[in-house]
């Protein structure tokens, strides 16, 4: 990755951050933590690792996506509007009736939205029958899919991970955002799911640590992702919640509240002075 | 007067499913370890490198049907009906009911007439949670001939369906050369004037049984298959409610949430009609043999004619 790459990538994200702050702002509601904490790899994905056309949402070879975790769709519509989707001006009518952007993905309002979700535990199932699919039919898309570290207290999931390695998808890479809340709390005093890593290997997964905050970890760990041959690839990002707007950084009250006027005001603060500094560089 | 032939609808299904395959590459196959049962076995001899097990895990292999489905296939998805709706119940309408996909629920093992295995797998409850799904389709054969062509009629169409097979054997009654099937069309049997029966599934043919009954006791019966629970054929039911005056509907199922409740809610609406409801009365069922499960919960010919009569003396 080239520095003038990684400042785009980081430029992007900071505008998908915004994108974040200004639709929950408008829709009152909606769950800005684990959107900003999933941010940086949803920008990686659209624009530099998948191969989709944002002028054929529907095109039959395109490779998938599957946010596992659908309440992080704020993310994901700021990113798709960014990669051509749709009309950036339109994020802000999220979760507003009559918007094709609704609470959480509909895979049939929305273009470039592969799956509907928001029922925890059922995306990566989904996502394991595209991929089961794609190899029945003999395409060389793949498949990716995104889940919560707290969504995978779902058993459903495990289910998935079985069925993965069962049919040896190695069409499929998930990547679960470690940002270590969930609405009760922490991750580990809610119900641990720890050590992910160690369950992962144990369900027959080949599994890559990583800062998902990073840019050329996030592309080392793709890169790796595709190689790999015989088995599902799973990437465990160590993630901050609420990231890049301080006051919601690491708290798990920003799960699922959209900001008032003067929190939208100190957010957007915040990101539009990164994204002087960044635009400057 | 040559015997009868009788045969479990499941078998119809896998029958057919392989039929099916031949003709058709889309059409894939997931079991949740219970092929032999469902008689998806029949397709996976056939076509071993299209059938998926994914072992005893409902909840995935509903949500990976959808996104199979999603990719272009025709996945045929099947269990016991108890695991199919009713374990599987939000995979089902989060994932394939509310992105309107194009898979299908083939549910064996149906109702009382499950038999030994007792109360814990007869599921009685699985048309009333699908009928609630928006735009599911919801099935039931009531003989090898009807369950052939609802299998074919339903890889035909395109949305989500879910159609509920049976284990145990049944009359076929159904002549196939005569026979045409279309989802959401009841089927009228005997036509008569003075209370109409309206069944799905297996007591279609107690139906029957008890309109011959009816008749040699004077009483102008109406007999109406009814083999798409939702859609349900509107026009057929208000008919018969108008010519007769008097309905029963008859099913395998709880008196909630099923066929009954369909016809009442309609004619309560459009053209208020005593109704009885012959089904399982709000109770779980218990073990034994089919036969004799059907018997005792009044899911048979002589409980239909005892209602009938009670109603027009």
């Amino acid at each position: 990755m080239t520095s003038e790459e990684k400042k785009q990538l980081l430029i992007t994200a900071c505008k998908v951050r915004i994108g974040v702050i200004e639709s929950t702002h408008s829709a009152n509601s909606g769950h800005p933590g684990g959107s900003l904490s999933s941010a940086d790899y949803l920008t990686y994905l659209y624009f530099k690792e998948l191969n989709i056309d944002p002028n054929n949402p529907s095109w039959p070879d395109r490779d998938r996506f599957v946010l596992s975790k659908g309440h992080a769709a704020p993310a994901l519509y700021a990113v798709l509007a960014h990669r051509g989707f749709f009309p950036v001006k339109d994020l802000l009518t999220l979760r507003h009736v009559g918007s094709y952007l609704q609470g959480h993905p509909n895979m049939n309002e929305t273009p470039g939205i592969d799956m509907s979700t928001g029922s925890l535990g059922q995306g990566i199932s989904a996502a394991a029958g595209m991929a089961l699919a794609a190899k029945y039919m003999n395409k060389d898309c793949r498949v990716y899919a995104l889940l919560g570290d707290g969504e995978i207290q779902e058993g459903e999931v495990w289910e998935a991970l079985m069925f993965a390695h069962h049919y040896k998808l190695d069409n499929l890479c998930i990547a679960i955002d470690n940002n270590k809340l969930q609405i009760d709390g922490n991750v580990a005093d809610v119900m641990s799911p720890y050590p992910i890593p160690d369950k992962l290997r144990a369900f027959g997964f080949i599994v890559k640590e990583i800062d998902g905050h990073d840019f050329e970890q996030i592309e080392s760990a793709l890169n790796e992702a595709r190689a790999t041959k015989g088995a599902p690839f799973a990437i465990i990002m160590d993630t901050v919640k609420g990231k890049g707007v301080s006051y919601m950084e690491n708290q798990a009250s920003w799960h699922g509240k959209g900001p008032n006027d003067k929190e939208y005001e100190q957010a957007m603060d915040e990101l539009n002075a990164r994204l002087a500094e960044l635009e400057a560089m | 007067m040559a015997e009868i032939k009788a045969i479990a609808t499941r078998d119809s299904y896998g029958q057919t499913l392989a039929q099916l395959g031949a003709k058709h590459h889309d059409l894939v196959v997931f079991d949740a370890d219970l092929a032999g049962s469902t008689k998806t076995s029949i397709f996976q001899e056939a076509f071993p490198s299209r059938h998926f097990d994914c072992g005893i895990a409902e909840a995935n292999m509903m949500a990976a049907a959808a996104g199979a489905a999603s990719m272009g296939l025709v996945p045929f998805v099947s269990s016991f009906a108890m695991f199919a709706a009713g374990r599987a119940f939000e995979q089902v309408r989060n994932s394939i009911g509310y992105p309107h996909l194009n898979v299908k629920i083939g549910a064996s093992h149906a109702g009382i007439s499950v038999g030994e295995d007792g109360a814990s797998h007869q599921c009685c409850e699985d048309f009333a949670l699908m009928r609630s799904i928006p735009g599911m389709v919801v099935m039931c054969p009531s003989d090898d001939v009807e369950a052939k062509a609802m299998v074919r009629a339903a890889y035909e169409y395109n949305g989500p369906v879910y159609m509920r097979l049976g284990r145990s054997p049944v009359p076929v009654f159904h002549n196939s050369d005569q026979y045409s099937f279309e989802i959401g069309k009841g089927e009228i049997v005997m036509d008569g004037t003075d209370i109409a029966i309206i069944a799905t599934g297996l007591m279609t043919a107690e139906a029957i049984t008890a309109g011959h009954i009816l008749s040699q006791k004077g009483i102008s019966t109406c007999v109406i298959n009814m083999p798409t629970i939702k859609p349900l054929d509107e026009v057929v039911v208000l008919d018969a409610a108008k010519k007769c005056g008097r309905i029963i509907t008859c099913e395998e199922h709880s008196i909630i949430g099923g066929l009954g409740e369909a016809v009442c809610s309609l004619l309560s609406e459009k053209l208020p009609t005593p109704v009885r409801r012959i089904g399982v009365n709000d109770v779980f069922g218990c073990s034994g043999p089919a036969s004799e499960l059907l018997k005792m919960y009044g899911l048979c010919a002589d409980n239909i004619v005892t209602n009938a009569l009670d109603m027009i003396k």
